[in-house]
């Protein structure tokens, strides 16, 4: 409710009238009149709110007022490059994470370690995307291996689908990646110093069990908590790197209705947005109780 | 809750002191051994001397750069980089170098002034949320949930598209997003500190709140909130550059890292140097407040490690 206020208020804010850019620089009056009225636009404000938040509850987020569309299916259209990004980079990014990050709590201030530190530090500090630039330029354009951007679907054309998909999903995987090894690293740390795993290492048991029963359990929770946190971002964040890649995702929808003063356009990408982090956040504390059954309590 | 400093000498440091055991007042981190102690680390020190430079650098810009930001000589564009353009020339013919140079004030100053912004508006809520607790905290705290459930960068395109593009509203943009980063941060800090002995025997002889929370709370409070202020530089600059690259940050002709890797990104193929060094420029600057942070964190905060790794990303 309240985000649903603040993303309504928000928009409202935008200055700009949208009927007018809609229509370009040539239209009557009357034409305008229609579209305002059509549009719910000459209606006091609270009432506007009231009349999109009941129509939002029922999944119907309104109507472009640039393409005419709803924008419910404007959504559905971009939904599966969304996804297909956020989860193909979030295996790239525990791919990275979870053995760079184990290894090096594993043997701490060795190479290695010293190799993963470096590697994530990289990860978080490189923008996004220049590090897309730069490998547009090296894996598109020097070596000729893979495409520099678009998006086909999966049905349509899988390879394809694959080639178009390793950049993007490397760039946000690296990202990602490096912000999870640095949980993974310190929470496998701090299980191996707990006084449980001494006492399973005490009670004689083989180092693999007690590692994936006492340690690795243990070091899940910090895990599952960042990797929400960063698919949540995955799933709404990425918009530098949609538009570098021409990737067809919500992003780009959003940005693209920023640009057009597309109202309900905007509300509708951002207010899913705020559902995915929130329904991410529960899932996460569902997931919760799932790793740690004290939590039920 | 009166928000006056008390007028009784009760109030006064060496009456709280005398009422309670001086070994129950924490170690305050002291500032000489504390720049000591991030000195002898050889990345923080390393990093704080590059962060210098980089200042420096955006503060005598126009002295330093070999020619404008934007004199403009078509017979010299695109040029490799040679001795006399060490980073190259742009297709306007524009020194890559000097550009590079004049950016870092553009970003340094939407950085701080993003920061800053965030600083002191989260830290204050931070710090009402976690000394008074209660509906103060829900409402507040609620507030800031409420901020942090939109993506990032997308309120921020959003708060640019309300106020329009450029550099001032670019800060104001990133600081609105960081604010609840900083409330979250400050508060949980407050809450382990707000009831020590120190603040309650202070509270006991009759200290304002406001004496209390600016002479004891915060800067008791402090650690977590520096380390977290060094982070969202990092981040801030980040964040500048990837509004900028969209075309809602700085606007041209002002050379901002974040423009110029957006203007280079059309050469690509035919002169990789137009987004090279920009992005390298970004990247530095971002690596070495991250670096800072890290050691800052390490000299300040050891258990915040954990909690804080990553930061907003």
């Amino acid at each position: 409710m309240g985000v649903s206020v603040i993303v309504f208020a928000l928009v409202q804010l935008v200055p700009g009238d949208p009927i007018r850019l809609a229509l370009g620089t040539r239209f009557d009056q009357e034409t305008y009149d229609a579209l305002l009225e059509r549009s719910g636009l000459d209606q006091p404000l609270v009432q506007q709110y009231f009349n999109w938040a009941g129509r939002a509850l029922t999944g119907d987020l309104g109507v472009s007022f640039r393409s005419g569309e709803t924008v419910t299916s404007l959504i559905a259209e971009r939904l599966p490059a969304t996804l297909t990004l956020a989860f193909a980079s979030i295996v790239v990014a525990l791919a990275i994470a979870i053995p760079l990050g184990t290894v090096s709590a594993l043997r701490p201030r060795s190479l290695v370690d010293r190799f993963a530190t470096v590697i994530s530090q990289f990860g978080i500090s490189v923008p996004d995307f220049w590090m897309a630039i730069v490998l547009i330029l090296v894996f598109a354009g020097t070596l000729g291996w893979l495409p520099s951007g678009g998006y086909v679907p999966l049905s349509e054309d899988p390879l394809g689908w694959l080639q178009r998909l390793i950049l993007p999903a490397l760039v946000t995987g690296t990202v990602s990646g490096s912000v999870i090894t640095r949980f993974v690293r310190s929470s496998v740390l701090e299980a191996l110093g707990s006084d449980h795993v001494r006492t399973a290492q005490a009670k004689g048991l083989r180092t693999r069990q007690v590692f994936g029963w006492h340690v690795l359990r243990n070091a899940l929770l910090p895990l599952v908590t960042v990797t929400g946190v960063q698919l949540a971002y995955l799933l709404s964040g990425v918009v530098v790197v949609e538009i570098v890649f021409s990737w067809p995702g919500l992003g780009q929808l959003a940005l693209q209705a920023v640009q057009a003063r597309d109202y309900p356009v905007l509300q509708g990408a951002i207010l899913l947005f705020a559902v995915v982090f929130l329904v991410i956040n529960l899932v996460v504390d569902v997931l919760y109780t799932a790793i740690d059954p004290r939590i039920r309590r | 809750m009166t928000g006056q400093p008390l007028p009784e000498p009760a109030a006064s440091p060496t009456a709280t002191d005398a009422g309670v055991p001086s070994t129950s007042r924490p170690p305050r981190p002291r500032w000489r051994e504390t720049l000591g102690l991030l000195l002898r680390n050889p990345t923080a020190a390393g990093s704080a001397l590059v962060l210098l430079g980089i200042v420096l650098m955006a503060i005598f810009d126009e002295s330093i750069a070999p020619s404008g930001a934007n004199q403009i000589s078509v017979e010299d564009r695109l040029q490799a980089p040679s001795w006399e353009h060490p980073f190259g020339t742009d297709d306007l013919g524009r020194d890559i170098l000097s550009r590079v140079i004049l950016g870092a004030g553009v970003s340094l100053r939407v950085g701080f002034l993003a920061v800053g912004i965030a600083l002191l508006i989260g830290t204050v809520i931070g710090l009402l949320a976690g000394y008074y607790g209660r509906w103060v905290d829900d409402v507040l705290m609620r507030f800031m949930d409420m901020l942090f459930a939109f993506p990032a960068v997308l309120l921020a395109i959003a708060i640019l598209a309300v106020r329009g593009p450029g550099s001032g509203n670019t800060a104001l943009a990133i600081g609105i997003v960081y604010v609840p980063i900083f409330a979250r941060v400050t508060r949980a800090s407050v809450l382990g500190v707000r009831e020590e002995v120190y603040v309650r025997a202070s509270r006991s002889v009759g200290a304002s709140d406001l004496r209390l929370l600016t002479r004891h709370v915060l800067p008791n409070a402090a650690p977590p909130i520096i380390v977290q202020t060094s982070i969202s530089l990092a981040f801030a600059v980040l964040a500048e550059a990837a509004l900028s690259f969209l075309g809602l940050g700085t606007q041209p002709p002002n050379p901002s890292w974040g423009l110029m890797l957006a203007e280079g990104r059309g050469y690509i193929d035919l002169a990789w140097w137009l987004a090279f060094f920009p992005g390298m420029a970004i990247f530095l600057t971002v690596l070495c407040f991250n670096l800072l942070g890290d050691g800052l964190r390490d000299v300040l905060d050891p258990r915040q490690r954990t909690l804080m790794a990553g930061g907003g990303r």
